[in-house]
């Protein structure tokens, strides 16, 4: 029971940090309607800055986060500018492999600037852990605050979209471009801040992960980020609440696949319940089924 | 266009800004380690006579650290021979990610800039499909790293410097029960990797043999190395003392700094594959404190060939060479041995080198960084002891 009970807490741990990628995922998708595949690897770049800022700079962790979220912040806004926004009356096809080619191209760059040798990440929370059941159940802090992090960020980001003048804009842009700008909306601005705010979200995904999975290496994005985009569509892509419950389910899933099944099918068991939901219903948990008007 | 550029440029700056940490010990910030350029652009403008030495293995990547390493390593020795002035050497480094199809291309791209002796390639599932069209075209392969039995079963033209699988697997069993370091073994390896499977089978069947209680068995892949929570929970509820973990260093970070945040007490016990761990760039070395490992290699040993190669190493790339690096130093001097002893000049086809060194090799006895008096057999395996070490105050130090 305890030991069921710990690798359901261990599950919710890594599904959060997956959530919080897949909440980045869903949000781009939804408004600007494209896959970021890059995605997986802001969050890399994210986990690097701030190594650097605590490890080498000596700055503390609370400024390494703030300095992590401004930089991924920049970047994602400078790939949009560069690489998507030039593109964005060509066919999805053309963005997707740019995607995929900035992908390729940021863990290159970033093998460049820090080394192929992978770097221990020092967690920015305290290590230890709090004893329930008599010492019997141990739950480490980064698990509690990364957990934590992602119900709030949801809740954030739910608010933002739902009540704020920008979020109604990104709404808009969403259902119809063409009809947005018409209204007045600056829909070249709302994907900029989409992208500035998911980037944001890919840095503080990229320090809880670090933290509670300490190896930094160019590609430490990149499989968290394609689990973080079977998420999203596990969830409904484009859905915010979606985007969390597919993240957490999906690493329960995983998490209790490897303990009780096989830990050498852990992967194969999450990829297999994808595509059972998919068949059953082939918007997500809690997607949208979207009818064209004609 | 213009606003694009400067974009651009400011993006680099910050970028390079953050380049510093890259390394603590190098010298500056626009000195920063470009390896994978390093091991292309460094050698001596090609002399015309040189002797044209292929290195290949992953320098982009999940393994780059490797083939980097490799490639570094061998630069290193060339330089060191160039400079004695005599036969002159060059370096082709071609990357393959670790992927067989990737590093046969590769092979061809060399062979087509007149590669005369393979040193390499890094790793054991590419190494075997290379060895495999370099037996048709005769063409000699020393690898320093691929280590798994695959990569020489069934060919004369391959040579490993590193030392096998199997055996290693043996002699970690061996090694536990003779120190008695452990009473009850859980073992994580690495099933999507040819070097773990072929340890840990060795491994298993050397315990059952001697008596080993092995009371956990769990595994991970490639694309699941970060969250250990599961294996490390069934070692500790099957009241394992000892986690034996012929892995590489990268997943054994992970695995120390979580077993630790649990507060399970477990002793490691890794193989060659975790030397390196000691230099990685914000581990808490505390962690791991008292671990045993076989290595044939040992970067703090005070003799004078180990101390300048890590020396001139660290100058040059601004890390602490590991093991990987240390067999491709090795590697370039036996092969640097075998063009004195055998006559090879720039002119000499690659054929002709297979032919020779094949018979050479089995004749021949080194002495260098990993191992005194290494002989190989005529399988290509070499014979060399792989010694025990346990670390102390963050460093290697003997058992006993």
């Amino acid at each position: 029971m305890t030991m069921f009970l710990s690798n359901l807490i261990s599950g919710i741990s890594l599904g959060s940090v997956y959530a919080i990628i897949a909440l980045g995922y869903t949000m781009v998708y939804g408004i600007a309607k494209m896959l970021n595949f890059a995605h997986g690897d802001i969050i890399m770049v994210g986990a690097y800055i701030c190594f650097c800022c605590l490890y080498s700079l000596g700055f503390s962790p609370f400024v390494g986060i703030l300095a992590s979220m401004a930089v991924c912040t920049l970047l994602g806004i400078l790939i949009e500018r560069l690489a998507y926004k030039p593109l964005r009356q060509a066919t999805s096809l053309s963005v997707l492999i740019t995607a995929i080619g900035m992908s390729y191209f940021l863990q290159n760059l970033a093998q460049i600037i820090w080394g192929a040798n992978p770097k221990s990440f020092q967690t920015v929370i305290p290590a230890g852990n709090v004893s329930l059941m008599g010492g019997e159940l141990k739950i480490s802090y980064v698990s509690l605050v990364t957990i934590a992090a992602s119900v709030v960020v949801m809740l954030a980001l739910s608010l933002f979209v739902g009540r704020s003048k920008m979020g109604r804009a990104m709404r808009c842009v969403s259902e119809d471009k063409g009809a947005a700008q018409l209204m007045g909306v600056n829909v070249d601005l709302t994907i900029s801040v989409t992208f500035a705010i998911g980037s944001a979200l890919a840095a503080i995904a990229g320090v809880l992960m670090c933290s509670a999975y300490p190896t930094l290496k160019p590609t430490t994005g990149a499989m968290p980020g394609i689990k973080a985009f079977t998420a999203a569509v596990f969830g409904g892509i484009g859905s915010i609440p979606g985007a969390m419950l597919g993240g957490i389910l999906l690493g329960v899933i995983e998490i209790l696949g490897r303990a009780y099944v096989s830990s050498e099918l852990g992967d194969a068991f999450v990829f297999a319940v994808l595509i059972l939901v998919l068949l059953v219903k082939p918007t997500g948990l809690l997607g949208k089924k979207i009818q064209e008007k004609v | 266009m213009k606003k694009v550029f400067a974009l651009v440029m400011a993006a680099v700056m910050v970028l390079g800004m953050f380049a510093g940490c890259s390394s603590s010990n190098a010298p500056a910030a626009t000195e920063a380690p470009k390896a994978t350029e390093a091991a292309k652009t460094d050698a001596p403008a090609a002399a015309a006579g040189a002797i044209k030495v292929g290195a290949i293995g992953p320098l982009t990547g999940d393994y780059a650290q490797y083939g980097n390493a490799v490639a570094n390593g061998i630069q290193v020795a060339i330089d060191e021979i160039n400079a004695k002035g005599g036969l002159q050497f060059e370096l082709l480094s071609e990357d393959d990610q670790g992927d067989p199809t990737m590093s046969v291309n590769a092979y061809n791209v060399e062979m087509e800039k007149g590669m005369q002796v393979l040193l390499g390639t890094t790793t054991s599932g590419a190494c075997a499909a290379v060895a495999d069209v370099a037996k048709d075209e005769r063409v000699f392969l020393l690898t320093p790293s691929a280590s798994n039995p695959v990569v020489n079963e069934g060919k004369d033209n391959v040579y490993q410097v590193c030392f096998t699988d199997p055996n290693q697997g043996a002699s970690a069993a061996q090694t536990i029960k003779s120190l008695g370091v452990g009473e009850k073994i859980a073992v994580i390896w690495n099933n999507a990797q040819d070097y773990s499977t072929s340890i840990y089978q060795s491994f298993m069947g050397k315990a059952k043999e001697i008596g080993l209680e092995v009371v956990s068995d769990t595994t991970f892949s490639d694309d699941s190395n970060a969250d250990f929570s599961v294996q490390l929970q069934d070692a500790a509820n099957a009241g394992a003392d000892l986690v034996f973990l012929p892995i590489y260093y990268t997943p054994i970070v992970a695995i120390m700094q979580q077993a630790d945040a649990a507060g399970y007490g477990f002793k490691f016990f890794g193989v060659d594959g975790m030397d390196g761990l000691l230099s990685v760039e914000g581990f808490n070395t505390a962690l791991a404190e008292g671990s045993y490992m076989l290595t044939p290699f040992d970067a703090n040993k005070t003799d004078e060939l180990t101390s300048a190669f890590v020396s001139t190493y660290k100058a040059k790339y601004g890390d602490t060479p590991n093991q990987f690096a240390a067999d491709a130093y090795d590697a370039m001097y036996i092969f640097y041995a075998a063009c004195q002893d055998l006559g090879f000049t720039a002119e000499t086809s690659a054929q002709d080198v297979c032919e020779a060194m094949i018979p050479w090799m089995q004749s021949y006895t080194y002495t260098g960084l990993t191992g005194e008096g290494m002989v190989w057999t005529a399988d290509g395996c070499v014979s060399k002891v792989a010694t025990a070490y346990i670390i102390k105050d963050g460093a290697y130090a003997s058992v006993g």
